[in-house]
């Protein structure tokens, strides 16, 4: 079940429906013009956004020309120097990694808790962690800032401003879908598994590192991958929480547009530049994405 | 490891029944602590920036925070109910507006998750059978969902500008269906632009779990439909469909949430001041907050947001469990 390949294989051609008999023509249509919309609709803002960081600026200023004038790569060469763009690249890299490192092995331990344990207060736990995916962000942002201000005035630990304080904040946004999706995930893996390790004289962690974690990859990456994605995405805290020094992408991109509404074409570079990373590794796990939902959150 | 071999505790028993040899104090001392230990993390954490920020705003909820008090909060007045009489007043201006902000929000978010879930759904099912190009599709698909909010947003933005963007370029200059080019930012545009980027952000997480869900449902489901003759439409609207019934109460209520609660593609897209026709109440509280150092009457509103979003969740909740205990049955 876990493995992806096997799910790759069960979705071959001949696997779902039995029926030998070719799809009606009415199907085929409807989904040959759907699917068509719908591309174009996804397709059009990526269009947009690569054609235009390649065009001069004359071509951004004016009127929308599908069609380049000129290619030209300077755009890709000024966005570094119109804003510090790579401090904030560094500074979304070290934020965004550390947070899904942390959440990820936090996570591990509590799924593997609720998945394999019996305890007072399991249902509580569960619930209370899920529930805080309907608080409002806006409802703890200024309490969260006041908090990190009294500790950082209490203890001298600086947690506002710092990345430390913006890591701490994003790995927990991303802690509740997580435990939810990994109990799901830890759960389909055959506890038999892990008896026989225990039997062998495993430890409960060593059950957990040696037999549950490889056989949950797909669940971890998955999650590892929203992880990432939320953290490197935000910008409510990220707008309040941080300086000039710690300011990540979220919020220099968005420096950016105010600076100078005209410079389009760096606006575009720029945004193309920020995503690459994201999407590249969202696209080359989303397999496991999917298997880690099909295992996970779905069942 | 002298407990190990013991049987580690089965969900169906009672929390503290220890299995039959388990009889050793600190084996068992370590059983019941390990989960605690396991759970503490992520229990720490969840207090520190969830639960007591969440206990201190509705505290401060209660008091007269403004700019003056805002050094030493704890010292603030307390004002009882006053920031919440205010907040739902109606008939003054500040309850006004939020009234006007929430119908917006309520609006935006039935028709976003509705379309969200309608294309989702549409596109898992048409995409269930292979045929060419399908993988590559599937990847193009999800594209939009792994974008960073701010990047798909400005890049939207750039779309929707009045003189050099696309939106207005096809329909004024290619099409001719306006007679000048539209203000897509300002006015009342502005909500119909904020919801064609949401559903654009949105769908493909509706997508990738029905493609989930879809998994999940068994093959033999379709070869018996098969053999009784039901054709394609027929087994979607018969097997399909109703298959995904509980992944679909579950997306629909956390795309509900999510997209009642967003904040961050409005606030990129309008900045800190939304016009009014796309007045999300996520922003609306922020700038009753930031702007106005109110903190007082913004913690309000963020609680009675609150409260509205449990009441829909128990609500969808009961509803849900109720159908699928008569399914049961």
């Amino acid at each position: 079940m876990p493995d992806p390949t096997a799910l790759a294989a069960r979705r071959g051609p001949a696997a779902r429906r039995g029926s030998p008999m070719a799809p009606p023509r009415s199907f085929l249509w409807a989904r040959r013009v759907f699917l068509t919309l719908l591309t174009g609709f996804v397709l059009v803002p990526v269009y947009v956004m690569v054609s235009s960081s390649l065009k001069p600026l004359a071509d951004v200023s004016g009127s929308f020309r599908w069609l380049p004038s000129g290619l030209t790569i300077r755009p890709y060469i000024d966005i570094w120097s119109t804003v510090p763009l790579a401090k904030y690249f560094v500074n979304s890299l070290i934020v965004a990694g550390a947070a899904t490192v942390c959440s990820v092995v936090i996570a591990v331990f509590a799924a593997y808790a609720v998945s394999r344990h019996t305890f007072r207060g399991r249902r509580v736990f569960t619930v209370t962690v899920l529930s805080t995916q309907m608080f409002p962000g806006i409802l703890f942002l200024l309490p969260l800032f006041l908090l990190y201000v009294n500790i950082g005035n209490a203890t001298g630990i600086a947690l506002f401003g710092s990345r430390g304080g913006l890591i701490l904040t994003y790995l927990t946004f991303s802690l509740p879908f997580s435990i939810w999706m990994l109990i799901g995930y830890f759960d389909s893996v055959p506890r038999d598994l892990d008896e026989a390790a225990l039997v062998d004289g495993c430890g409960p962690l060593g059950a957990l590192f040696r037999i549950v974690v490889p056989a949950a990859v797909p669940g971890i990456v998955a999650v590892a991958v929203y992880a990432f994605m939320t953290a490197w995405g935000e910008v409510l805290f990220a707008s309040v929480m941080t300086n000039d020094t710690t300011r990540t992408l979220a919020v220099g991109l968005q420096g950016y547009s105010t600076l100078n509404d005209v410079y389009w074409n760096q606006i575009m570079a720029a945004s193309l530049v920020v995503s690459v990373p994201v999407v590249a590794g969202f696209l080359l796990l989303q397999r496991y994405l999917v298997a880690g939902l099909t295992a996970g959150a779905v069942k | 490891m002298t407990t190990t071999t013991a049987r580690p505790a089965v969900r169906e028993e009672p929390p503290g029944a220890a299995p039959a040899g388990a009889g050793r104090r600190t084996g068992r001392l370590r059983r019941i602590g390990l989960p605690y230990l396991l759970l503490l993390p992520a229990l720490v954490l969840e207090l520190l920036v969830h639960l007591v920020p969440m206990a201190i705003g509705i505290v401060m909820s209660f008091k007269q925070l403004t700019q003056f008090h805002i050094r030493d909060w704890g010292a603030a007045p307390w004002s009882g109910l006053d920031n919440y009489k205010v907040s739902v007043d109606f008939d003054a201006p500040v309850g006004e507006a939020l009234l006007h902000s929430f119908f917006v929000t309520v609006a935006f978010t039935l028709l976003s998750v509705g379309l969200c879930w309608l294309i989702g759904t549409a596109a898992a099912v048409f995409m269930q059978d292979a045929f060419r190009g399908r993988g590559l599709l599937r990847t193009l698909f999800l594209v939009p969902y792994a974008l960073p909010v701010y990047t798909a947003v400005i890049t939207w933005v750039f779309m929707f500008q009045r003189d050099n963007g696309l939106i207005n370029h096809v329909l004024h200059d290619q099409l001719h269906l306006t007679d000048e080019p539209s203000f897509w930012l300002i006015g009342d545009n502005s909500f119909w632009a904020l919801l064609i980027v949401s559903v654009w952000k949105g769908w493909p997480f509706a997508f990738l779990i029905v493609m989930a869900g879809l998994q999940n449902i068994p093959g033999e489901l379709y070869e018996a439909a098969a053999l009784d003759g039901a054709g394609m439409w027929q087994q979607i609207r018969r097997i399909t469909l109703p298959s995904l019934r509980p992944v679909n109460q579950v997306l629909v209520l956390v795309l509900f949430l999510w997209t009642f609660n967003d904040f961050n593609t409005p606030y990129v897209m309008f900045g800190k001041a939304a016009p009014e026709a796309a007045d999300l109440i996520s922003v609306h509280i922020y700038q009753s907050s930031f702007v106005t150092w109110n903190f007082g009457t913004g913690s309000a509103m963020s609680v009675l947001l609150l409260l509205f979003l449990l009441v829909v969740t128990g609500v969808h909740l009961a509803v849900t469990s109720r159908g699928r205990r008569t399914a049961d049955a």
